[in-house]
Parts: structure tokens; sequence; C-alpha cells
């Protein structure tokens, strides 16, 4: 099976053992990424919005050489080739010198940013796999805990590397929350931000360097290829919920943590599973419930805004034929069986049979129209108030298409149709002013109206 | 005895020029788009900048805020380099250059014009959104304060673009393009503010796009393509010839020598 040898209740009891934190292993491993995905957060906020995420991913990509060269040159010195701080410090130098290959790439030369990382990402991580193969050859070399830094692994994560991976996010989070204000301006405004007199371009070092951090921090748990997901997927998610930056960096921070601690806790539960790329799936499912549950923009709130519209579009559609049909004909019992009247507005707006009766039925609920004893639907004087409203802002509309943009008058109707339903009283004011001699009357429409009679 | 020096150094700058430019050349890769740029704007002005598509408006202020390298040349704000008089500087660059999906409300983009004020690492406290809104106020934004700028219209933004600057509490002030797309009441609050920044001794360079209100708008002209063609007062300089001289006839030979710097490379 594919939770390995454990019966059912060993896992349950594993299980709660995990989420609890009773192992000192799982406790020391969860703390070291709780923290790293807490700073992936924080600071990956300011990148999303500075728009260098890819940067990140290039500096992740560009550690890997210096990984590598580094424990060879353990080796050859007869140190301890896994020691991670030193591991970590070679990431971080040849991190930066990718970074700086990308700068310099792109200051010099034609090429745009998004080839020279491209190039810088892939030459470099390439270079890294060279040397991870020589290592393997090498006679006596305990490579086995280096590819754990391509795929991430968390098993090997002792108690100091936990407290080097604590102290460090400490340290970005701090950094990035007490620069919020600072940060905050350039990213939005660095033009503003340098004529102000604030070092723009120590600032973007500073921001660059925080992330390059977080990347060289998390490299042992999470490994190079994901590690940039922590500094991009939680605040991307967290955009979704809100449009407040001090809420944002808290919510990122929030979805870094939780990702980490489920991916954490399912890497402890299934052998062999890899806790980076948990991590990286825990945080991804945040970002999918976000992505479509989200009160900002999320797709569902999308797509029932849309729907609340479309609903509005046709029962003020419906009001302003309705109206006009009674303008034709009056409002008392002319003569128009229910027939008539529903040839007239189907004419109108070439309804869907289905959709004419929705909104019909919405509006009576509304109180806007009644159906008459006599078999028609006549409107109610709220809803005669409103569909003058709505006949008057589409007519308005109609006449400044015609005098100022010049729009031939049959298509008039069509293009008033779009618009007028989104007219706020703002611009009705304006269209007043433009347009005084239309003033508090209705004006009449000057194409001709649906009809009863029959069409040849 | 601080009013006393607050007077003195009024009354200095005065009589000093509020922008003074001297051999300005400004090349992107190489590639000039403003040579030898002099320029004197005596203080207490609403300047125009004015010129063709590519005439380098923009980047006269730019290079001006030390925003884009110059190759050559020194710019002085009354008197002294520009990086010893930052604080005497307003800017409102162009609506376009900023991401509006940015997650800030109104009043809080209108306190970063505070922010050289608060200093580092401080946060923005009630006294400064206080300011802010009172700039909000002046712009006529004052009901839009916690609307996020999303939601604004182009006019709005153009708006609180200028609050930001207002708050800045500047004494020369560069606005990129302030009219470009705006409405009719943003044009109005615009025009408003010129006039009360006018009204207090402030220096103002506007780039300006329409040359029907130039007149309206401006008592001082800088004519610009690729090099000042004039500058001065509006009735001594807004004439055909150097209309034509702006806008007609491209420099041929200008051009020609500038696409072969380029080809150089």
């Amino acid at each position: 099976m594919w939770l390995g040898n454990y019966d059912s209740s060993q896992v349950l009891h594993r299980l709660i053992r995990v989420l609890t934190l009773g192992d000192y292993n799982t406790r020391v491993v969860m703390f070291g990424t709780v923290m790293l995905g807490l700073a992936g957060g924080v600071v990956g906020v300011f990148l999303l919005l500075r728009k260098r995420s890819l940067l990140a991913d290039a500096v992740g990509h560009a550690a890997l050489p210096g990984v590598a060269a580094t424990f060879i040159i353990l080796m050859q010195l007869g140190g301890n080739p896994r020691s991670l701080p030193l591991l970590m410090l070679g990431a971080l130098v040849s991190g930066l010198l990718g970074m700086g290959c990308v700068l310099f790439i792109t200051r010099t030369t034609r090429l745009t940013q998004d080839a020279a990382l491209g190039i810088i990402l892939s030459v470099f991580f390439g270079f890294g796999i060279v040397l991870l193969g020589i290592i393997q050859r090498m006679r006596g070399a305990p490579a086995a805990g280096l590819n754990s830094f391509i795929y991430g692994r968390t098993a090997s994560m002792l108690l100091s590397d936990a407290v080097l991976i604590g102290t460090a996010a400490l340290v970005i989070i701090g950094l990035t929350l007490l620069l919020f204000k600072e940060f905050r301006l350039f990213t939005f405004d660095s033009p503003f931000a340098a004529g102000d007199g604030w070092p723009v371009t120590f600032l973007d070092a500073l921001l660059m360097a925080l992330a390059v951090g977080v990347t060289i921090i998390g490299l042992q748990a999470v490994g190079i290829i994901l590690i940039i997901a922590i500094l991009v997927i939680p605040p991307a998610a967290a955009r979704f919920w809100t449009n407040k930056l001090g809420l944002l960096v808290f919510l990122s921070a929030m979805f870094g943590a939780l990702g980490s601690y489920l991916g954490t806790s399912i890497s402890a539960i299934l052998p062999r599973m890899p806790a980076g790329a948990a991590i990286v799936v825990s945080q991804g499912a945040f970002f999918l419930v976000s992505l479509l549950f989200g009160s900002e923009r999320g797709l569902i709130q999308e797509l029932i805004a849309r729907n609340r519209q479309k609903r509005k579009i046709l029962r003020q559609n419906l009001l302003r034929a309705l109206y006009e049909f009674e303008e034709q004909y009056g409002t008392g019992n002319i003569g128009a069986n229910q027939e008539g009247q529903w040839d007239y507005l189907n004419d109108a707006r070439q309804w869907q049979r289905g959709s004419l009766y929705r909104g019909l039925k919405s509006l009576k609920k509304q109180g806007r129209v009644l159906f008459t004893p006599r078999g028609y639907w006549k409107l109610t004087p709220s809803g005669r108030s409103e569909a003058a409203r709505v006949t008057r802002n589409h007519r308005l509309w109609e006449v400044y298409l015609l005098e100022f943009a010049a729009i031939a008058p049959a298509h008039v109707d069509q293009g008033a149709d779009q618009i007028e339903h989104v007219l706020g009283d703002e611009m009705v004011a304006e269209l007043e002013k433009l347009l005084p001699r239309f003033g508090t009357p209705l004006p009449e429409s000057f194409h001709p109206l649906g009809s009863l009679e029959e069409k040849p | 005895m601080e009013n006393q020096s607050q007077k003195n150094q009024s009354s200095q700058e005065k009589s000093l020029p509020a922008l003074h430019i001297r051999d300005l050349t400004v090349a992107y890769q190489r590639k000039p788009v403003l040579w030898d740029v002099d320029l004197d704007v005596p203080a207490g002005v609403v300047a125009g900048i004015v010129g063709p598509n590519g005439a380098g408006k923009s980047t006269l202020i730019k290079a001006i805020l030390n925003l884009v390298n110059h190759t050559t040349g020194k710019v002085e704000i009354f008197g002294k380099p520009y990086r010893l008089q930052r604080q005497l500087v307003g800017y409102v660059p162009q609506r376009e250059s900023v991401d509006w999906d940015y997650p800030i409300n109104a009043v809080e983009l209108v306190a970063m014009g505070l922010y050289r004020q608060i200093g580092w690492f401080r946060p923005v406290g009630s006294k400064h959104r206080e300011l802010a809104l009172k700039a909000l106020e002046e712009v006529g934004m004052a009901d839009y304060a916690h609307r996020q700028i999303s939601r604004l219209s182009g006019g709005q933004q153009q708006r609180i673009f200028l609050a930001r600057a207002l708050v800045q509490n500047a004494q020369v002030y560069f606005m990129d393009e302030p009219f470009a797309g705006v409405d009719a009441a943003t044009e109005k609050a615009i025009m408003a503010i010129l006039q009360r920044l006018r009204e207090q001794g402030k220096t103002v360079f506007v780039v300006h796009h329409d040359l029907e209100t130039v007149r309206e708008y401006f008592d001082y002209l800088i004519m610009l393509n690729m090099r000042v063609v004039a500058a001065g007062a509006v009735q001594s300089v807004f004439t055909p010839e150097n209309l034509r001289r702006t806008y007609g006839g491209r420099l041929t030979l200008l051009d020609r020598a500038v696409d072969a710097m380029g080809r150089r490379l």
C-alpha cells in the first residue's frame, strides 16, 4: 500500500504524534521549516510587488555549483563536507555571482532580462550538476546528502541547522518589517522615491539580499528547484484576500507557515516523501483555494458579481421595453392581449423565452411589475419611475453618442445598451449638462420602437 | 532667530534662479536625447515645457532629478547642486509609470509625500495622516481617501499624485504631463493648484502637450526639441517662428548624427 508498511492504526498514531509535535526530530524540523515559511511569506510580498520573483529563482538555481564546490573543497581540506553553514556560504557566493551575471548581461548587452535569466539559471545549474557528477566519482565521498539540495530533504536537519535557519529567518523578517514603509515606497513608485532622496538602488539591493537570504536558508529543506515557490505562492495566494499591504504581509506569512507545517507533517508521516515538494504542494493547495474563493477577485466572487450584473441588465432592459410599450399603447387595457404583448417584448430584444420569463418574475418579486387578471404585464408605480429613469439614461446616452461620437443612428441603440447600465449618477449629471435641451422630461426615442402590428 | 534665518534664506532664494542648468547633455545607450541644455529659470514662475514627441521633455526632468545619468553638465536649484537641495524639490511622475493595482488606498499614497519628513524606520503617524487628508481635500478628493487606487478614475489618480506632491511642501515642483488624459474636473483642480502655488511664490515646471492652453496656464515657457529652442516669458517666446523651429521641419542633420552615433555601437 502507498503508506508503506504501516497498518492504519499505526498511521493514525503516527499522525497524531507528528501533528502534536510529539517527536523531538519533528519538533526540530518543524521549527526550521515554519520559520522558513514565515520569512518567505513576508519577503515574498515585496518581491512580488517589485516584480522580481524570477530573479530570486535564478539565484536559487545559481546556488548549486557553490554548494558542490564547497563540498569538494571541504573534502580536499579534510573538513566535514556536510557542514550546513559552510555549504550555505558557498551557495550564497555562487547565487550572488549568478545574480550579478544577470544584471551585467542585462545592462551591457541588448539581451533582455528574461533571456539573461534563462541563460544564467540553466548554465549555473548545469555546472552544478557536472560538479555533482565529479563528486560521485570521487573516492569515499559521502555524496548522498548533496542530492537533498536539489529536491529538498528535512530528515537530515540537525538542531543546530534549525537554529541557524530560525535565527536567519528572524533577522530577515525583522528587517523587512522595520523597512515596511521604505519598501512600500520604492516598490510602488521608485522614480518618486529616488526624486525624494531615498537610496533606491540600495533598497532594491537590500530587498534582493533578503530574498536571496530566504533562498539560501531554504535550500536544504526545500531544494534548489522548488525554493522559488515559498517566495511566490504565499503572497500570490494572499493577494486574493486583501487590498491592504499590512494584512497582505500577515496573511502571506500565515500561508507560508501553514504550508510548511502541513508539508513537513506529510513528509514525516509518509516514508520517503521529500519535504520540499510536500511543502510546495501544501502551499499550492492554499493558492488554489484562494484563487477560487478569495474575497478580492477570487474566481467565484467574480462569477457571482458578473451574474448579478447580467441579471440587473436583463431587468433594466425589460423595464425599458415595458415602459416603451406603455408609451405607445397606454397603461389601460387597450385590447392588447397577452399574446400581443409577449410578442412585442420578444421582438424588442429577441430574448430567449426562459430569460424573458425569469426577468419578469424577478421584477414581479421586486414589486416593479404585476400580471393583471386580464392577462398582460403592467408596470407598478415604483416600476414606472425606475423604468423612466432607465429609459431616460438610455436615450440620453443615445443622443450623446449621436452628437459627440458621430455614430450611425442604426448602431446607436446597441451602443447605448452596453453602457447605460453602468452610468453612475455623476456621469448622468454630466450628460444632462452636455445635452441641456433634454432637460427633465424624457426625450422621445428617435428610432422606431417595436410595435404590435404584424410584420410583413 | 529661526524666523530670521528663514527670512534671510528666502530673500536670498529670490535673487537666485530657481533652476540653473549649464551644458546638460543626456544620452540613452550613448544615443543623445538632449544636447547642451542651458537654462536659467527665475523663482516664482509656472513654466511649461513643450515640444514634439521624443523631444526629451520627460528626460529633462529626470536628468534634473538625477533619475537618469547625464553625460555632462551641471544642475543647480537655488544656486546649489541638486543633491544638496533635494528637500526643496517635489515631483509628480507620469501617471502611467506606476502599477495602479498596487495594494494601497488614496490617503496612504498621499502620505508617501511625507516619508522624507517622517524619516527612516518610523511609521506614518496620525499627524501625518491628517496632513495627507488635508491635501486630498485640496484636490477635491476627500471623499475618496479610503478608496483603493485601482478603483479610481484616471483623473482621480492624477489628483492624488498631485496631493502627494503638495504634502512634500517643496519650493520647486516638477510635474510630468499632469494634464494628460484627464477629465474636466481634474483639469480645473490642477489649474487651481498651479494658481495657488504661483501665489505662494513656488516655482513649477509642467511638461505639457496642449499648445492651445499654453497662454492660459503658464507664464514661462521652455520650448524643447532635443535642445532648448527658446525659453522665456510666454509672451515673448510663444511665437509662430519658435513654434515652427520646435515642431516643424525635423532637424535632419542632427537626426543623422544621432543615428550614426547609435549605429557605432
